[in-house]
């Protein structure tokens, strides 16, 4: 395989998925494709479906109907493979606000499986990357947000994950942080981890490589930013949304 | 396998960066052992007595030295009539009036008959109860023995009384069981429940499950650290009962330990349930405190005796785990009696785990809803 071809292969591959809670569908038959390395952006209002489509994308919920393909794996019968090869943060994680820093990075290492010397590797690696170096023995609760939500960006790509799923990663964090934090999510991508995310807001969809708007359940829009200003002839991602709202 | 062994180290060092919490954890025990064995106590110690009587007569003098000569009893040094007794018994300075009839010598004599009236205070029902109940004894005994040859071997019935496995009364023997039962309880329903759901709290549990990590691993090594505690606090309990209150273990240590793991057993499945269906460590620890500890203390026999109660409460008290724990923890250890006398208390202990685990599998959500 060139090198070309496995640049466009397609790690997620996703077939009319559909989730229903009783009478609610929460994600209507969506269908979309994500190729390797790419960052994708996933926006939509709360309660568009965002998080209950990543859910099934991560193995956390069996779709109702649908197919879908996660790292080589289908997403209905092998979910705990999808688990081994994804990373994942959210906004409430913070890491063990009680352990120190490398506890937490030998923790997560060892929940993936990595040998104990590659944990140690890795770890000083990435430390120095963000500049942590002193930090190793910190107890994590008393770092500021920022840092944490960067540590926690390093421990969810520290077993190299072919995906890394980032469920709005950056709410709650200032500005310039949130700027800093897009560095590292450019690095990774670079690194060959496509990054998958959510967000609401719609400066960082810029940020994005190609974006999917979701509205009640559904796909409202899916391509790069730049065709979707040019598509509704608007300057930015923002006013993109708006007018996607409206209709 | 790896995974496991991680997990666990992590529940350590959560317990170990909260030294506050495992202070109290280890201190509880011993506190609520002196507090139970020395505070909270029924038996008959220096009782203030004092004597009423109108005349100096023979037998009164007999029982009177009776009662002093036991170690319980102390006499109070006034002659005092029987309003003044009254008066003495409000202020505290007496537990227990012994009053002799008028002319009790003279009517003993003739008639072989007398009065003794008996007065304790009845503010404070157990003990006057055991009071009355030990110096009645005492009164009976002495008579029995004055009683005139003639008399004896005459149909006459002396009564003798035997408390049997715990002959001093020491209220110690009633509590060492309950305190147990108590520490066990608190330790594994609370601490594993309010563990588990501080990670849901957090956000943290969300992580562990988009993680390869089985949901067992997590469950399993949660509950660890904290088996390994209330085995600590096991054999810390142990230790100061037999040593410090004089409480033997009559029977088989063996089985009285692994009564207590079942028991263990029982408490973790049952932290487990109340994880499963709580969602902030708040509620976990109120229900915990409010529907586990209110019964464990008042409906497992331990305080009250379960007889006493109302049917229906009776009734209620079986679904109690501490209930069965304490059962089988007084026959193993106190009355000595073997492993198949516990055999109903085992049973309904495994079924409630196998109840619990049950329910709470049931409810844990493998995969976050």
């Amino acid at each position: 395989m060139s090198l070309k071809e496995s640049e466009n292969k397609n790690i997620i591959e996703v077939k009319e998925l559909t989730k229903k809670f009783k009478s609610f569908t929460a994600v209507d038959s969506i269908s979309f494709e994500v190729k390797k390395g790419e960052i994708f952006g996933f926006l939509g209002a709360n309660g568009a479906g965002k998080t209950t489509a990543m859910k099934m994308l991560c193995g956390l919920l069996k779709p109702t109907s649908g197919q879908g393909n996660v790292a080589g794996y289908d997403i209905a019968t092998a979910p705990e493979m999808i688990k081994s090869n994804i990373g994942y943060m959210s906004q409430r994680f913070s890491l063990y606000e009680d352990l120190k820093v490398w506890e937490n990075f030998r923790l997560f290492g060892g929940i993936y499986g990595m040998k104990t010397k590659e944990i140690e590797i890795v770890t000083a690696k990435m430390l120095k990357e963000l500049g942590f170096e002193k930090e190793r023995n910190t107890i994590v609760e008393s770092l500021p947000v920022g840092w944490k939500q960067k540590l926690a960006f390093s421990v969810a790509i520290m077993h190299n994950p072919a995906i890394v799923f980032l469920d709005e990663p950056t709410g709650g964090v200032a500005p310039e942080a949130r700027r800093q934090f897009w560095e590292l999510i450019y690095s990774a991508s670079q690194k060959g981890i496509t990054v998958f995310v959510t967000t609401h807001y719609m400066d960082e969809a810029e940020y994005c490589n190609r974006v999917t708007i979701m509205k009640d359940g559904a796909i409202e829009a899916i391509d790069t930013p730049r065709n979707l200003k040019l598509k509704y002839g608007v300057n930015s991602m923002d006013e993109v949304f708006y007018e996607l709202a409206k209709i | 396998m790896k995974q496991f062994f991680v997990f666990v180290r992590k529940e350590f060092l959560h317990i170990s960066r909260d030294v506050r919490t495992i202070l109290i954890l280890l201190l509880m025990p011993i506190v609520q052992i002196v507090l139970f064995g020395f505070a909270l106590t029924n038996e008959v110690q220096d009782v203030k007595v004092l004597f009423i009587s109108n005349e100096s007569n023979e037998t009164a003098a007999l029982i009177n030295h009776r009662i002093l000569s036991s170690p319980y009893f102390i006499p109070v040094d006034t002659q005092a009539s029987a309003t003044d007794a009254e008066s003495l018994m409000k202020s505290n300075q007496v537990s227990l009036i012994v009053n002799y009839s008028r002319n009790f010598n003279g009517t003993m004599a003739q008639e072989g008959a007398g009065q003794i009236e008996l007065i304790a205070d009845g503010s404070d029902p157990n003990m006057a109860s055991a009071i009355l109940m030990y110096s009645s004894a005492i009164i009976a005994e002495s008579l029995a023995d004055r009683a005139p040859v003639s008399l004896k071997g005459q149909g006459q019935v002396s009564l003798s009384t035997e408390l049997l496995y715990n002959p001093q009364m020491k209220s110690s023997y009633n509590f060492v069981p309950g305190v147990m039962g108590l520490i066990l309880m608190i330790i594994c329903a609370m601490m594993t429940s309010i563990s588990i759901v501080r990670e849901k709290e957090t956000g943290t549990m969300e992580i562990l499950l988009v993680s390869p990590i089985r949901p067992m691993f997590i469950i399993l090594s949660k509950s660890v650290p904290y088996f390994i505690l209330s085995v600590i606090n096991l054999a810390t309990i142990l230790l100061l009962s037999v040593y410090v209150l004089k409480v033997p273990v009559t029977g088989s240590l063996f089985w009285l330990v692994m009564v207590s793991f079942i028991f263990i057993f029982v408490s973790l499945t049952l932290g487990l349930l109340i994880s499963s269906i709580t969602h902030t460590q708040v509620a976990a620890m109120l229900i915990s405190g409010l529907a586990l500890m209110m019964p464990a203390m008042l409906l497992s026999g331990m305080i009250f005796p379960i007889s006493n109660m109302p049917e229906l409460l009776q009734v209620f008290t079986k679904f109690v785990p501490a209930t069965w724990y304490i059962l089988a923890v007084k026959k193993l250890m106190i009355q000595g009696l073997p492993l198949s006398s516990v055999v109903t208390e085992i049973a309904a202990m495994c079924a409630m785990a196998a109840v619990f685990l049950a329910l709470s599998l049931k409810q844990f959500k493998y995969r976050l809803e």
